[in-house]
């Protein structure tokens, strides 16, 4: 018997945490002009040891250009993948992921009506985002269900016939309002983190810290309802609050991240799974775990998307959906065998 | 003295064995429509009973009698229409949700789990209604899982996946968990479905002599009318929503009471220890001989 110790815990998310902090760091030499790790490095600890000056062609790459997409990365990652793992134990399913059950589009939609009314990303844009994903979610659920009970083939099929159908939505829009900046809404539909921000980075990272603590607050709830709801209420768990707080922080989540990167898909699914193969399936190690890791991946997508078709780009979402919708394949024949 | 005033413990007056008066179940009456189609408005009608410390009840009635609802209002979850389910003096439904989960432990037909579990996880979820925030487990809580794992002889089992053991591991693990909760009252829904002949015996005397020996109320709903009558101090009798009968197997056993109440045929013995069997009719019965065995 291995339970869950405060030591583990600070172990495996420290272990993370210098993953991610050597991913950020190769993020930030690679790109069109490549910049070398020592020096990178050097210049960085002179900066901040001697406040030496950094030299100016750094200062473009590393703090104009770079470094807040990484920062960006690492919101979105661990928004999403957080909001994934929340949506699993919700729905009590776990190929639930914000992308796959038409969360993000609902989001984008949300956000998409709110620059058609508002023109330029406001802080309009995360909160209409937000109701997107909130009334989304309500919808596919409702949808999913079968003779009062949520089904998890039916959940599936209505949230991915519900993002077909919002996609098409935020197409016509597209198309309806010719004149606007086209390639800057086309990535509500692949994902890209180069669009600039609706509101100051820091108040972005202080709502998606939040509502991780609040879904945090639940992650021993959380185990018990995976055994079942009637379950979970027998050992004393106050289910209806649970799935208020899951629900609302999970929708605040996809919100946040999709109206500032667009809908990237399949981190939520991904990340939360190969955490649980590492670690295993204990929510209050899951949730930091699984937010740690959802920042690497996307960094690690960003990254990807930057440098393999270079001077071009891709859209990240492109990079996490080619890794992301295979394994959701698999998962979901394995599921059916 | 007006025994009309008396509190309903004493009047059957004290000469029990079982100890106090735990779980005091008075007139109590449910009434809802299910959510699903077809499904038309179900009742339970005024339902009273006691049950004694280190007792074991037996809930027992064909489908749709009511034994579900029953258990639902003994397990707290909804609050009884008229009349009261009392727990040592206090009402079920006004539990707490954690202090109710220290108290009553429910053991359902088996749910599918989601993310594979070792044994110990799986029981160590019993400890859940004690812990503080994040409730990280104590070593102590490790004592209890060990001790109730112990109690129902899955000790060996401990380390193994939830996935990869047989029914009747399986069935005695979950009885774990609920004795990881401490509880005061043990509520069963048909726990010895699934099982076969020798699991099923080998459960009630295990859930006996936890009743004895640990001074739990037990109470299981069950088709079983034969192990109900091996096992059970009281039998609680359901049909169409009205409790029929309640009493010692030997009261309730009444040939043409069970006939009424499953609709088939079958006859009550009494065997030499007194207690009540309940023979089935399968056969037709034929006067002449079967040819060819002359």
């Amino acid at each position: 018997m291995k339970p869950l110790t405060p030591r583990r815990l600070v172990l495996i998310c420290g272990g993370l945490l210098v993953v991610l902090l050597a991913v950020v760091l190769l993020s930030l030499k690679l790109g069109a002009v490549p910049i070398s790790i020592t020096d990178l490095v050097m210049s960085l600890w002179n900066t901040a040891v001697h406040g030496a000056p950094l030299p100016s062609e750094y200062r473009l790459f590393i703090f104009e250009l770079r470094l807040p997409r990484i920062l960006l990365g690492i919101l979105v990652g661990a928004s999403l993948a957080v909001a994934g793992a929340g949506f699993q134990a919700l729905l009590r399913n776990p190929l639930a992921d914000p992308y796959v059950l038409g969360v993000s589009s609902g989001a984008a939609l949300g956000a998409i009506l709110s620059l058609v009314i508002a023109t330029r990303a406001t802080i309009a844009t995360p909160v209409a985002a937000f109701a997107g994903a909130g009334a989304t979610i309500a919808i596919v659920y409702l949808l999913g269900r079968r003779n009062g009970q949520i089904d998890s083939y039916t959940l599936l099929l209505a949230g991915i016939i519900t993002a077909s159908f919002l996609s098409a939505v935020i197409m016509f829009l597209m198309t309806t309002l010719t004149g606007r900046d086209l390639r800057g809404m086309a990535f509500w539909l692949m994902g890209d983190l180069s669009t600039p921000l609706p509101v100051e980075m820091k108040w972005l990272f202080i709502v998606a810290a939040v509502a991780v603590g609040f879904i945090y607050t639940t992650a021993a709830d959380l185990n018990l309802l995976l055994t079942g709801e009637q379950e979970a209420v027998h050992l004393g768990v106050d289910v209806k609050r649970v799935k208020l707080v899951v629900y609302v922080s999970a929708s605040l989540l996809t919100g946040l991240a999709v109206s500032v990167s667009g809908a990237i898909g399949y981190v939520g699914l991904v990340v939360p799974h190969i955490v649980r193969l590492l670690f295993g399936s204990d929510y209050r190690l899951l949730i930091p775990a699984t937010a740690i890791g959802g920042a690497i991946a996307v960094v690690v997508a960003d990254t990807l998307a930057r440098i393999v078709v270079a001077p071009t780009e891709l859209p990240v979402g492109a990079m996490t959906a080619m890794a992301g919708a295979p394994l959701f394949l698999y998962l979901l024949r394995r599921r059916l065998q | 003295m007006n025994p009309g005033t008396q509190p309903v413990a004493t009047l059957r007056g004290p000469a029990t064995p079982h100890g106090a008066v735990r779980l005091t179940v008075e007139s109590a009456s449910y009434s809802y429509t299910p959510v699903g189609r077809k499904a038309s408005a179900f009742s339970l009608e005024a339902t009273t009973f006691q049950a004694h410390q280190r007792e074991l009840i037996a809930v027992l009635g064909p489908n749709a009698s009511g034994k579900s609802t029953l258990l639902r209002l003994l397990s707290g979850l909804v609050k009884p229409l008229s009349g009261r389910v009392q727990l040592d003096g206090h009402e079920v439904s006004q539990l707490e949700p954690r202090t109710r989960a220290q108290r009553i432990a429910v053991v359902h037909q088996e749910s599918p789990l989601l993310f594979p579990m070792r044994v110990w996880e799986y029981v160590l979820l019993g400890r859940h209604p004690y812990g503080r925030t994040l409730r990280l487990e104590t070593p102590a809580d490790l004592d209890i899982v060990q001790q109730s794992l112990t109690l129902v002889a899955a000790a060996h089992l401990r380390d193994r996946w939830m996935g990869e053991i047989s029914g009747g591991e399986k069935q005695r693990v979950v009885l774990a968990r609920a004795l990881a909760q401490q509880p005061l009252l043990l509520l069963l829904d048909e726990p010895t479905l699934h099982l076969d002949i020798a699991a099923q015996v080998e459960l009630l005397r295990r859930l006996r002599r936890l009743a004895a020996e640990g001074r739990y109320t037990v109470i299981v709903v069950t088709h079983e009318l034969n192990l109900a009558a091996e096992f059970a101090d009281q039998v609680v009798l359901l049909h169409r929503g009205k409790p029929l009968r309640v009493g010692t197997p030997a009261e309730v056993y009444r040939r043409d009471l069970l006939q009424q109440v499953f609709a088939t045929e079958l006859d009550v013995e009494t065997g030499a220890d007194g207690l009540p069997r309940v023979r089935v009719r399968g056969r037709e019965r034929f006067d002449a001989p079967q040819p060819g065995t002359a």
